[in-house]
């Protein structure tokens, strides 16, 4: 951890996630530090995924889902009644595993979520930012028009980020963004997050434990219970995590001995 | 221990049997179904082609005035024709239904070939019988109508769609019956489509997972399984008789005068509407459902609402299912018959519908009626508006399919 009082933007004050009479990740606390990227880390089903969806209440839109506990946003707890979960998503942006931009114009997948949210400004200026923080505008400049859907996996998944950030979120959620890409478009996915979290903060759901090294600042390692419930292990800084990690299942994960 | 090669051998050639056997029995099941649907096909275009021997009670050359034909003249001399050929009580009648003077050209040509030239079918032949018996025919006609003409009839025609019912089947055409089942069609749509895919998208995205949903989702597969005929029940109780002032176009002042009841084209499309709406939510939800949950995900995620979502994504990503099963529902309720005749379709009705508070016949029940009849020559018409009905929904269906197709491919870029 860092010597000085670390900036937390978000923090989850023992989390309970349940799906139905299933607790999916029991008693979960962990801080993610502003303008850091934070992984998460652990086997299948450790509830990785699930804890990262419940700091932008995404969970909320499974029909079974119950949370319990606090998650605060700036200090405020997202899970307060009078906090509308659509306000929540927009300022806590999402990128999901398999890119899933919209079937409109690449233009148009970056404008709709700025338009629906109310933007009055300069859209074509907006588009252009976007792409570009995306590292995207000069692949995509002269086919603003054309289907996003025909771009490559990897630009799909780039374009995604952009529209997530084209709504001027605080925070970027990312759940295994570059699972479904070959390396060299994840390379690019992972230069990008570098240059993101001079903006934003970040988390990350990973199963590549090279892509966790290589680009966070803190790791949060999970693991599975015997009634298949997820619960954090440990959580510190991304080196010290890898290479000194205090609790010895970490050990055995990172070293390659289960999972 | 492994098992011998040979063993092995007869259990693959086995396996290949089976999968024989199945693939003929799939294939056969295909050629029947085929056989049928050709059987059907043959045996309505038999009936709507033809020879057929016609006599005329004058002939039309005798009419000529200076070597000009009937075609030629003007109406005042086909009036002056009708006059001396008919009784004054019928050309009274005439005038009373609209002056003979104010009738187009071609209606009192055709009242002329109707009433004076009126020729009569005395033999009909089929199709088939056409082809491949036409010196018979012949003989037949030579022996036993020396004056009648002989003649290929296409019963399926111009004349055909644009005439009025009537009481002749020469002279009898499915106008009215083409204009009802299309009036009748839209009030279905407009009232079916809407209503359907509001309660889909009600039931698939809002309404909770609770013991009253599921009652309401078991009754509505239900539903789609009634027989017609009680939908036409239902129809009558509730649109004939119930509603009445409405349906009748009393509450509006648009009442037909003839009838004045309930038994309008406005009843029929919405007890058809009924009768769809099952289908049409079904089908809409189904098309709802496969909108992928990772659309909705990317939507939520930028800060969207429900509607917004709704709006923008799930409606446009569902559309084009919803707009194929829309149709060929609808294609189902073209067909429609028993319904109809619960709610009280006219069994004879020569006058076009002018709105939604008109009396009126359909297709359908056009044929019904006239396939009921005992003259032969009903059996041709009948057979050619079943021509028609085919060709009006193959194009609707048609027309789906060019629709689907074109969402699909703006949204697939």
């Amino acid at each position: 951890m860092t010597p000085n009082e670390p900036e937390y933007i978000i923090t989850i004050k023992n989390l309970n996630q349940y799906y139905g009479d299933f607790l999916a990740a029991r008693d979960v606390n962990l801080g993610l530090e502003k303008n850091k990227v934070t992984a998460l880390i652990g086997p299948s089903g450790c509830g990785k995924s699930t804890v990262l969806r419940t700091m932008n209440r995404m969970n909320d839109l499974i029909k079974t889902a119950r949370t319990e506990g606090e998650i605060f946003f700036e200090g405020k707890n997202i899970y307060e009644k009078e906090v509308d979960p659509v306000e929540v998503r927009r300022r806590i942006g999402m990128v999901f595993q398999k890119p899933n931009p919209f079937p409109k114009s690449i233009y148009d997948n970056i404008a709709w979520g700025a338009r629906i949210n109310g933007f009055r400004g300069d859209m074509d200026e907006l588009v252009e930012t976007s792409l570009q923080k995306t590292a995207l505008w000069d692949e995509v400049k002269d086919k603003l028009k054309q289907s996003a859907l025909s771009l490559s996996g990897g630009q799909q998944q780039r374009l995604c980020i952009a529209r997530a950030v084209a709504v001027q979120p605080s925070v970027l959620l990312m759940d295994e963004p570059a699972s479904a890409l070959d390396p060299i478009s994840t390379g690019k996915i992972e230069d990008l997050i570098d240059e993101l979290k001079q903006a934003y903060t970040i988390a990350i759901v990973t199963h590549n434990m090279q892509q966790a090294g290589r680009i966070s600042d803190y790791t949060a390692f999970f693991m599975v219970d015997d009634n298949r419930s997820g619960y954090l292990v440990e959580m510190g800084a991304t080196e010290q995590i890898f290479f000194n990690p205090s609790d010895k299942r970490t050990e055995a994960y990172i070293s390659g001995r289960f999972g | 221990m492994i098992t011998p090669s040979n063993v092995l051998e007869t259990h693959l050639k086995n396996r290949y049997r089976r999968g024989t056997f199945w693939k003929v029995a799939f294939y056969l099941s295909t050629v029947v179904a085929i056989t049928f649907l050709i059987l059907l096909l043959l045996n309505i275009i038999n009936g709507a082609f033809g020879y057929v021997v016609v006599e005329n009670s004058i002939d039309p050359v005798s009419l000529e005035v200076h070597g000009r034909t009937l075609e030629e003249m003007d109406p005042p001399e086909l009036i002056g024709i009708l006059e001396t050929h008919l009784s004054r009580g019928l050309i009274r009648r005439y005038n009373h239904e609209m002056p003979l003077e104010e009738r187009s050209e071609h209606e009192v040509l055709q009242l002329v070939y109707e009433r004076v030239v009126a020729p009569k079918i005395i033999k009909s032949w089929t199709l088939f019988e056409s082809l491949l018996q036409g010196s018979a025919i012949r003989e037949w006609k030579a022996s036993n109508s020396p004056q009648g003409i002989l003649e290929f009839r296409t019963w399926l025609n111009l004349n055909f769609i644009r005439s009025p019912q009537s009481p002749t089947p020469e002279f009898a055409g499915i106008r009215t019956a083409l204009l009802g089942s299309l009036w009748m069609i839209v009030i279905t749509i407009l009232f079916a489509f809407p209503v359907g895919v509001a309660s889909a998208i009600y039931l698939e995205e809002y309404a909770r997972d609770n013991l009253m949903t599921r009652i309401i989702q078991v009754n509505i597969y239900n539903l789609s399984g009634v027989p017609s005929i009680i939908y036409g029940l239902l129809g009558l109780a509730v649109f004939v008789r119930l509603l009445e002032p409405v349906t009748s176009g009393a509450l509006f002042g648009l009442t037909d005068h003839s009838t004045a009841s309930g038994r309008t084209i406005l009843s029929a499309g919405l007890t058809l509407g009924l009768l769809i709406l099952p289908i049409i939510i079904i089908n809409s939800q189904e098309a709802i459902r496969a909108v992928p949950q990772s659309l909705r995900d990317s939507s939520y995620g930028l800060g969207a609402t429900k509607w917004q979502t709704i709006w923008h994504h799930v409606i446009p990503s569902s559309l084009d299912r919803i707009l194929t099963g829309t149709i060929l529902s609808v294609s189902r309720a073209v067909g429609e018959t028993a319904p109809l005749v619960v709610v009280g379709a006219s069994t004879f009705i020569s006058v076009d519908p002018n709105n939604v508070f008109s009396k009126f016949t359909t297709l359908p029940i056009q044929i019904y009626q006239w396939t009921a009849r005992p003259q032969a020559e009903f059996r041709n018409i009948a057979a050619a508006a079943i021509l028609a009905l085919l060709v009006l929904l193959l194009s609707m269906n048609g027309f789906a399919i060019v629709a689907r197709d074109k969402i699909r491919k703006k949204r697939r870029g």
